[in-house]
């Protein structure tokens, strides 16, 4: 086995273990950062002897008495000693012997010092950037390297922003606790905003990319499933973890041989992940059972699951799809989500009502450099015959569009209108 | 990616309860991490069929299987990292083997599903 192979199998134990004892430290130490840095001390002890003494019997306990011990040294350490603090140093002696070695492994029900650092880590005191690098760093087992090639930035920057974030929850003094009643779906939005955000930068990833980006995909899954398991009646996180599930299902549908990206409607439906799908659509029954069938999460899941529940793009329930959007629009008022549902409506109901949505946005302060805007436009105008409107709107579309292939597909479509025009 | 742990071991007899609860323990903290996305254990091989083709032929046998000496006994699906991880996940699963039901052989095999 080479060092680096050492190393990968280290980091793969550290992964599974890394939380509990995060956890275990945090409810010892009262400070999440310092119970963090305790346990990456452990983390290189492993690194340090395991290459050579091979990995131990059962790891995970390796790694609990070896961080419990560092956080007993620096209890010790501590030049004014508080009462308290010995006392807690003391009980964490006499747990330490009590415990074999597989209560510490699988007895220790964590799921309440687990939510409760998710709450620290993705505290809205943070930056969504910080809490987003804190959670892959504490939640998920991560390197700063590690999450710096993810998110295709340098490792300074990312070992800045945690070092930061770790800094303001240390002065801040919050309080290390599970919050409740109102605050908890407050703070809960936070951390679901979080991992909304992880998983959408890996989902913009292109195929082919460091494999690390479509990994934040599947680290936002886990976690999505971890928060349903700790909050088992928040029915947005069941809505969010369903519309994950739910896009992450056409992840090998996306893209071509190429790696250019393919639309939903022109997706080969049978490398569309059923399995995952099933998954999606349980967590969205689930949303819908727990009364959040109107949630942000919830209604964007629902959206997705029409399409994934049509066979052909024919199937497609577009109706249902337009209510939807509606509902979204009632939800967060966003001319975007307009936009979609104008595309809906154009599909269900035809493309004359689609196209006088269309036209109340014309003037969209938010909408003025979006090329989607005239592009779906000139669509409905090219379905109703208006074809010289049509080629105007594709060529304004074409100027906005930010990629070449857009550009590229956006001119063709233009040419086709101005040649309808001229034959008509 | 997403991984299969598929049980195979020549013993017929059940796990101890002191095997199965600790089993339990670590497929509840596995769920938990979101690790774990389904498990299950089979009944013996003896209440089970296979259906063949052989020589273009298609044929239905029904157990006990004479034949057989691996039987599967479980399988777990895994949503992990990568091989590491799931080659991590494996050995505490056996070590428990190795702890609660001292005697016991028998193979943990993972397989990486096919496609993304």
């Amino acid at each position: 086995m080479t060092v680096a192979d050492a190393h990968r199998a280290i980091l793969a134990v550290w992964r599974i273990e890394q939380p509990r004892l995060i956890t275990s430290l945090a409810r010892m130490l009262r400070d999440v950062p310092l119970a963090e840095e305790l346990t990456q001390e452990a983390l290189l002890a492993a690194l340090e002897q395991w290459p050579t003494t091979g990995v131990p019997e059962k790891p995970g306990a390796w790694l609990m008495t070896t961080a419990r011990r560092r956080a007993l040294d620096h209890l010790r350490r501590r030049p004014m000693l508080e009462r308290t603090h010995e006392m807690l140093a003391l009980d964490m002696e006499e747990q330490q012997q009590a415990m074999p070695d597989w209560d510490a492994a699988l007895d220790d029900d964590i799921g309440d010092e687990m939510l409760r650092l998710i709450f620290t880590a993705c505290h809205p005191l943070l930056s969504r950037e910080a809490r987003a690098a804190l959670a892959l760093r504490m939640i998920c087992g991560l390197t700063t390297e590690e999450i710096a090639r993810a998110f295709l930035l340098p490792d300074t920057t990312i070992a800045q922003r945690i070092v930061r974030a770790k800094r303001t929850l240390s002065d801040s003094g919050l309080a290390y606790e599970t919050p409740h009643g109102g605050e908890l779906s407050e703070r809960l939005s936070s951390v679901l905003e979080v991992v909304y955000l992880i998983f959408n930068e890996g989902y913009a990833a292109a195929r082919g990319q460091h494999w690390l980006r479509p990994q934040l995909c599947d680290e936002a899954l886990r976690l999505g499933r971890v928060l349903i398991s700790m909050a088992p009646h928040e029915p947005e996180a069941y809505g969010l973890l369903a519309l994950m599930e739910l896009n992450a299902s056409r992840t090998a549908a996306r893209t071509d041989a190429a790696g250019d990206h393919i639309l939903l409607l022109d997706q080969n439906r049978a490398l569309w992940d059923q399995f995952q799908i099933r998954r999606g659509l349980r967590a969205l029954g689930r949303a819908c059972k727990l009364g959040g069938a109107g949630g942000f999460y919830a209604l964007q899941a629902a959206i997705i699951a029409c399409h994934a529940r049509a066979g052909t793009a024919g199937e497609t329930d577009w109706s249902r799809i337009a209510g939807l959007y509606a509902e979204l629009a009632a939800v967060m008022r966003s001319p975007i989500i307009e936009l979609n549902r104008a595309v809906a409506v154009g599909m269900a109901a035809g493309p004359q009502a689609g196209l006088s949505i269309v036209d109340r946005l014309l003037h969209e302060p938010a909408l003025k450099a979006y090329h989607l805007l005239p592009s779906v436009r000139g669509d409905f105008l090219h379905k109703l015959g208006r074809h010289e409107e049509a080629r105007v709107a594709f060529e304004a579309a074409a100027a906005l569009a930010g990629n070449r292939r857009e550009q590229d597909l956006l001119r063709r479509r233009a040419a086709e209108a101005a040649d309808a025009a001229t034959s008509s | 990616m997403r991984f299969m742990f598929i049980v195979t071991s020549a013993h017929t007899a059940a796990p101890t309860p002191e095997l199965m609860e600790a089993m339990h323990k670590l497929a509840n903290r596995e769920i938990k991490a979101g690790r774990m996305l389904d498990s299950g254990g089979l009944m013996p091989l003896a209440t089970g069929a296979q259906v063949r083709i052989v020589d273009g032929k298609l044929s239905v046998v029904d157990g006990p299987f004479v034949e057989a000496k691996e039987v599967i006994g479980g399988y777990a699906i895994f949503e992990l990292p990568g091989k590491e991880e799931a080659l991590a996940s494996a050995k505490e699963f056996m070590q428990l083997h190795k702890d609660f039901m001292p005697g016991w052989e028998g193979t943990c095999e993972l397989r990486a599903f096919a496609g993304p």
